[in-house]
């Protein structure tokens, strides 16, 4: 894999810091004139998410991380494994529950999300940023009511729990934003 | 801005001068890397340098009895690029004879007023022992590897103790860096002298404080603007830290450097006793027109040019 110098650190560039796979979110250049030059790099452990600062003497280098990201279809969950394929190469892969995380909430048969490999190995999981789910569990609605109102909680196919209008009724299916996990409208089948 | 300085020098006598900028010598700095073009007259070539400041030549002006003098011109350094950083920059540089590094201090406060409308708090001049002790509790001074790594890890800056290891200077160029620097100046000038021995460059060493030296730089609100020194006029102590900045650059596996042989039969000659200072004017008018990057400030940055 190729090593990368603090001079070519920039934003989106995969490396490996402390034997994980990591993405440079910021890098600046911190020198006085007459002295030692240093980066002050903010860094994404793509492994937990979490977002640190570190910083080098300007020329040190890293070793590059083999990640990237693929667009995959989800296939099925087999109770241990969630299973995806790429769908130009037709590779399958499968990731258990700690890769996958959050996204699993988001994730129904079929639909097409972000896959980030390292080393050919599913790291990461990250749905599409709006998906359209039934809604499979809710209070029945009351008549008259607009969006405008407080809302009501409503369990959808995947498992996720969202808040909807109180005019939403079980069976229909609704349009989320995954990144917030908000109602956005409902969906006309 | 370049014509209010101009008439703030005219009104002092201070000459203004042009240098040249390439030249057959280079910086000896380990820290500043020049860049090196050729001059070709073949069957022959030979390697020029383009000048990291304009410090030399103007020495040599000075020996050769200018008076005080100032400068406006552009400056290379390799490599520098960044939110603060253009590897081409401009200078304003200049030398007042018979100034200490006070009346150097207090014309510099002057030159800012007239820049900043007279907009800026009250300036403030700090010793570097004081403002470090001040935001780190260390003594910058007497390095101790124990006490400073105890607050680096409390600091939440631990790299800084596999960066910097047993170099005090190395140390004092990162704590300054990110533990000092960025609380320099709210909205005024901040004027941090007395740096210590460590940190020297060109400047003379104090009269009664040989740990400390007549070093001044200039901050507003956290950026560096300036580097000034009472300057060093002893040949045999310039030739000593040329030699060792050498070495070092050998040690380090950097470009070689050319000594220059001119700067030094000039202070021979005699280098008048005098106080001189370079401001990054790309970073006053940063200031001025309160840009976060030098980038706004150029008309076409390095990745355009």
């Amino acid at each position: 894999m190729a090593v990368y110098s603090t001079n070519e650190f920039r934003s989106g560039l995969k490396i490996m810091l402390d034997n994980d796979p990591c993405a440079i979110i910021e890098n600046e250049f911190v020198k006085p004139g007459k002295g030692q030059a240093f980066n002050r790099v903010k860094i994404r452990n793509l492994k937990t998410g979490r977002v640190i600062e570190r910083t080098f003497k300007s020329g040190e280098s890293l070793e590059g991380a083999d990640v990237m990201d693929v667009e995959m279809q989800y296939l099925y969950n087999d109770g241990d494994y969630r299973h995806f394929m790429d769908q130009n190469t037709f590779e399958q892969y499968q990731a258990d529950a700690k890769v996958v995380g959050d996204a699993g909430l988001w994730l129904k048969d079929q639909d097409m999300c972000t896959v980030t490999l390292w080393n050919d190995a599913p790291l990461a999981v990250t749905p599409a940023n709006f998906v359209e789910l039934e809604i499979v569990e809710t209070d029945p609605g009351v008549r008259g009511d607009t969006s405008g109102g407080g809302g009501k909680p409503a369990k959808l196919s995947t498992g996720a729990v969202v808040r909807v209008p109180l005019f939403v009724a079980q069976n229909e299916f609704i349009k989320v934003d995954t990144r917030t996990g908000e109602y956005i409208s409902r969906v006309k089948e | 801005m370049l014509q209010r300085i101009r008439v703030f020098f005219a009104e002092r006598n201070v000459l203004e001068v042009e240098t040249p900028l390439l030249s057959h010598t280079s910086g000896t700095d380990p820290q500043l890397a020049f860049f090196t073009s050729t001059y070709e007259t073949p069957p022959h070539s030979q390697p020029l340098f383009l000048q990291t400041s304009p410090e030399f030549a103007m020495k040599r002006l000075l020996a050769a009895g200018s008076g005080s003098i100032y400068q406006i011109c552009k400056a290379f350094r390799n490599g520098e690029a960044g939110r603060f950083h253009n590897p081409e920059f401009t200078i304003l540089e200049w030398y007042r004879v018979d100034f200490d590094l006070a009346q150097l201090m207090s014309e510099v406060e002057r030159l800012f007023d007239i820049l900043f409308d007279g907009k800026l708090n009250a300036p403030q001049r700090i010793s570097y022992q004081t403002v470090f002790k001040q935001y780190t509790g260390l003594n910058a001074l007497i390095f101790s590897f124990e006490d400073y790594s105890a607050f680096v890890k409390h600091a939440n800056l631990p790299d800084a103790i596999s960066i910097c290891g047993d170099s005090h200077a190395l140390w004092l160029d990162f704590l300054f860096s990110f533990c000092v620097q960025p609380h320099l100046g709210a909205n005024g000038l901040c004027l941090v002298y007395g740096y210590p021995a460590c940190q020297s460059s060109l400047a003379r060493l104090n009269a009664e404080n040989l740990l400390i030296t007549e070093r001044v730089e200039v901050f507003i609100n956290g950026i560096e603007l300036g580097n000034g020194f009472h300057e060093l006029t002893d040949v045999a102590e310039q030739n000593r830290r040329f030699d060792a900045e050498i070495q070092t650059r050998q040690q380090e596996n950097l470009p070689a450097a050319v000594k220059d042989e001119c700067l030094l039969a000039a202070l021979e000659n005699g280098l008048p006793d005098c106080s001189g200072i370079a401001l990054g004017l790309d970073r006053v008018l940063m200031v001025l027109a309160d840009s976060p990057a030098i980038a706004d400030v150029l008309s076409f940055e390095f990745s355009r040019a």
